[in-house]
């Protein structure tokens, strides 16, 4: 470095801490060497958190959150979507950008979160690292149901017009709660202003704060890995745990190639299947809303449709209280539950590479039923579906509630002194 | 023990995966013809003339315009001498004089916007085009129905048989399967002015011009994709290959 | 595991090539966001060329029409307004418009296709208000005894005379914009777009 460019960082790091908050993060935060495939979906996560940040500010910048009609009797929300489409330049590759993100954000999330679960990484000393990512993907779930609103087609009516009429299941307040909500009787243009005033502002916010927090809390403890053992045990004479390597240049040059590997498949679904068979974007999203005519058979969007699954599955009444609010209670619960992970897990071991049988299998039975109940989400309820619902949302609740007793049990392997390489 | 977990995982998502597509086959309702979609300038523009002829009368495109069409290969000229009404400019909007709270008064609803019609009738059973193009081929003659007309895939249509003097006329011979459902047997009473295989023809350009009005991009968006997709494979060596070369100081 | 003080040069090849190929890649990115800053299709309908019919326009009257959202005058010049401009030659900047603010067509002294009609973007070019007419000649017109007619922009005082062009020493920098335009027939005129040569 020139002595010039030397002066000038001196300079900044007199009055701001930028060369010490590089290497603290960076040039000489340590990670463990052995990190495998699932690792790459935290900084993916963090990618496709910009690009929805980037494309969104652009498409704000078109989109009108209107209810009103305009002259063809069209929604003027509606509109502005076919305009960003049509009309404006570049337009259509920001929105399938935006829409395709909103997707690619879940899959990328529901993988980091399953590293989560092979490697007990939620562990100690990370339990505030894993509040604060389930307190994300909470925030991720209002921030993508908020903006789903938006385009303002059949789905998006509809499908605002059910999860917020389930905040009407709760006793005495719910009628209430969900006029608060909307503002209005029904969806109308109150609820699509609030919506989109929380979507493009409230949330992110909410959204960026937890990820720094995330961040800075991982960084504090230092990062799990495959084998579940701490390499801060063991560090050399300069206190460099001895099987840490700095996170630049190794871990950002490994992080590249999952980034282009990742807008590899992106832009495949982006430049060639923007609808996503259906999923990413419902085909009758592209009528636009219509208050008086519901269509023939509403399914929330893929990333929703477990959690939707186990509100369906509740169909008996108790303690009084209808079936529709223990359904409400029963999704609430499901993914609040995530957080409480760091205390039921009683297992000696960390990962999954050193967890007994009994773990291995419960955590199969668990993901098993995670699909089948995202795939019965998007179908119509029949009685036989709704009962495989019903034993898959047991299954799921049985995996995090008797995890105390059966990672106990287990009959694990002893953890390695260092990481193993593969 | 780690490769049988993940064996066991492989297997579950291979069932899961194919799930979907069982279920799919099972919920079928309608058989839709597959629709022989054309991206040929001359296909399209054929199809431009017979929409604007028979369809944009009732029904709106309120999201295209007219010079828009010039990605078709049509000049400013030819658009506004075959294909506009007088008094309208090349860059208006493909609107229509009715008014849809008038037109719902007429038919019982307001006709729909077509400009993303081919992209609203997309199903499980079929893409959007497929559907069109049985449904502009399936009316039949109906004297219990105001308009005269019924639809095989559209049942109780609103909609006339616009086309039914090309088309001829169509007679239905309903029979009820096992099961319960009907079956409808259509048959050509009356011939129309073009032959079966014209007509089919004539359907296949409007359908592929209401196809590329869902998406006029759809076409530059696959070519750019194309170039995108075969830079990040080059791009994927060349990072993979900096990973590598930090990476063999790592043992 | 110690970073080498001199880079081994495949490494560094591989960095610069990188580099460049990411570099690319984002400035390509940045393409479709640029553009969507740009008018859509919408605002360049609405931007396209208008038709304004002149027959109806007496000698020394103006009409207006609007262009892109922007007032276009039209001055039918009386054979006096039009030997005004020789006594306003000396007095402005820029007499025989050789700033490129009108079209080549209409770089002449009188700064129009046909001398009768003025085709002009009613837009001060200093800091873009609408200046305000001034057809009257002399003392009646309240701009002095030797005032031979023209426009005054109402915000800083800049004055035009009746080719639109400005005169010296004022906050206006050049000539008012004299849009494409072309004559559709004798007394048709369609501004916004050149004609067909």
């Amino acid at each position: 470095m020139t002595t010039k460019s030397q002066a000038v960082l001196n300079w900044i790091d007199e009055r701001f801490p930028l060369t010490s908050t590089w290497k603290a993060h960076l040039s000489e935060y340590y990670a463990p060497k052995n990190f495998n495939f699932w690792y790459f979906f935290g900084s993916l996560a963090l990618m496709v958190l910009v690009i929805q940040i980037v494309t969104g500010i652009f498409l704000v910048m078109h989109y009108k959150p209107d209810a009103s009609l305009n002259a063809s009797g069209i929604p003027v929300a509606f509109a502005s979507v076919e305009y960003i489409m049509r009309e404006v330049p570049g337009g259509w590759l920001i929105r399938y950008l935006h829409s395709t993100g909103a997707s690619a954000f879940f899959i990328v999330v529901y993988l980091h979160m399953f590293r989560g679960l092979l490697y007990g990484s939620y562990r100690k000393p990370r339990e505030l690292i894993w509040i604060f990512g389930t307190l994300i993907f909470l925030a991720l779930m209002a921030e993508a149901f908020m903006g789903y609103l938006l385009p303002w087609g059949q789905m998006s009516y509809w499908g605002a017009q059910v999860i917020v009429n389930l905040f009407s299941a709760i006793p005495i307040i719910g009628p209430d709660l969900s006029l608060v909500i909307r503002g209005d009787f029904v969806i109308g243009d109150a609820t699509l202003n609030r919506f989109f005033s929380f979507h493009v502002i409230a949330v992110p916010l909410v959204l960026i704060g937890l990820v720094l927090a995330h961040i800075v809390a991982l960084h504090e403890v230092g990062s799990n890995n495959p084998d579940g053992v701490e390499i801060k045990k063991k560090k050399d004479s300069r206190g460099i745990p001895l099987d840490g390597i700095p996170f630049h240049p190794y871990y950002t040059v490994k992080d590249i190639v999952g980034v282009v590997v990742f807008l590899f498949f992106f832009s495949v679904v982006v430049f060639f299947m923007p609808e996503g068979g259906g999923y990413f974007l419902e085909y009758n999203n592209f009528i636009p809303a219509n208050p008086m005519v519901t269509p023939p058979h509403i399914a929330p969007v893929w990333y929703f449709t477990p959690f939707y699954s186990i509100l369906r599955a509740v169909t008996y009444p108790l303690f009084g209280l209808d079936a529709k609010f223990w359904g409400v209670v029963a999704m609430g619960a499901s993914v609040v539950i995530i957080a409480f992970l760091p205390w039921l897990d009683r297992s000696p071991v960390k990962s999954i590479r050193y967890k007994g049988p009994v773990f291995k299998i419960a955590l199969v039975i668990f993901l098993i039923c995670f699909f089948i109940l995202g795939y019965l989400g998007v179908l119509a309820p029949t009685p036989g579906r709704t009962l495989v619902s019903q034993i898959c949302s047991v299954l799921y609740f049985a995996f995090f509630l008797l995890m105390p007793w059966y990672s106990k049990l287990d009959k694990c392997k002893p953890e390695p002194e260092r990481v193993t390489s593969k | 023990m780690n490769n049988r977990l993940i064996n066991l995982i492989k297997r579950a998502a291979a069932v899961l995966l194919f799930a979907p597509a069982v279920a799919l086959a099972a919920g079928a309702s309608v058989q839709l013809d597959k629709a022989p979609v054309s991206t040929e300038p001359a296909a399209l523009q054929h199809g431009a003339k017979l929409f604007v002829n028979y369809c944009l009368n009732c029904h709106s495109a309120s999201f295209m315009r007219y010079n828009q069409l010039t990605n078709l290969g049509l000049s400013e000229q030819e658009i506004r001498d075959n294909l506009m009404f007088a008094g309208e400019r090349v860059g208006d909007l493909m609107k229509i004089a009715m008014r849809p709270t008038d037109s719902k008064v007429w038919f019982g609803a307001a006709p729909p916007d077509l400009t993303l019609i081919a992209r609203q009738r997309a199903s499980g059973d079929g893409s959007g085009a497929d559907w069109l193009y049985t449904y502009l081929r399936q009316f039949y003659r109906d004297s219990e129905r105001p308009t005269g007309w019924n639809n095989v895939v559209f049942e109780n249509v609103g909609m006339p048989h616009v086309f039914w003097q090309l088309q001829g006329e169509q007679v239905a011979n309903i029979t009820e399967n096992a099961d319960g459902t009907k079956h409808v047997e259509l048959s050509l009473a009356k011939p129309g002015t073009l032959s079966v295989e014209e007509y089919d023809k004539a359907v296949a350009d409007l359908v592929s011009f209401l196809v590329w009005m869902g998406e006029p991009v759809a076409e530059k968006r696959k070519t750019i994709g194309t170039f995108v997709l075969i830079f990040l494979f080059g791009m994927f060596f060349l990072t993979y290959a900096l990973k590598k070369n930090y990476w063999k100081d790592i043992h | 595991m110690s970073v080498d003080q001199k880079m081994d040069s495949s490494r560094r090849t591989l960095l610069l090539a990188t580099s460049a190929a990411g570099g690319a890649a984002a400035v390509a990115t940045a393409v479709p966001f640029v553009a969507s800053l740009t008018p859509s299709e919408r605002a360049k309908a609405a931007g396209a060329p208008v038709e304004a019919d002149v027959s109806k326009l007496a000698p020394g009257e103006m009409m207006t029409v609007e262009w892109r959202g922007k007032p276009v005058w039209i001055l039918r010049r009386t054979p006096e307004m039009l030997a005004s401009l020789d006594k306003t030659d000396d007095k402005v900047t820029d007499p025989l418009s050789e700033e490129p603010q009108q079209p080549d067509y209409a770089a002449n002294k009188h700064r129009s296709i046909n001398p009768e009609y003025l085709v002009a973007v009613g837009i001060c070019t200093h800091l873009g208000c609408s200046p305000t007419e001034k057809f009257k000649m002399g003392a009646e017109s309240g701009m002095g005894a030797d005032w031979p007619g023209g426009f005054l922009c109402p915000c800083h005082g800049s004055l035009f005379d009746l080719a639109g062009r400005v005169y010296k020493s004022m906050p206006a920098p050049t000539n008012l914009e004299v849009p494409p335009h072309q004559y559709l027939a004798d007394t048709k005129i369609l501004v916004g777009e050149d004609g067909k040569a």
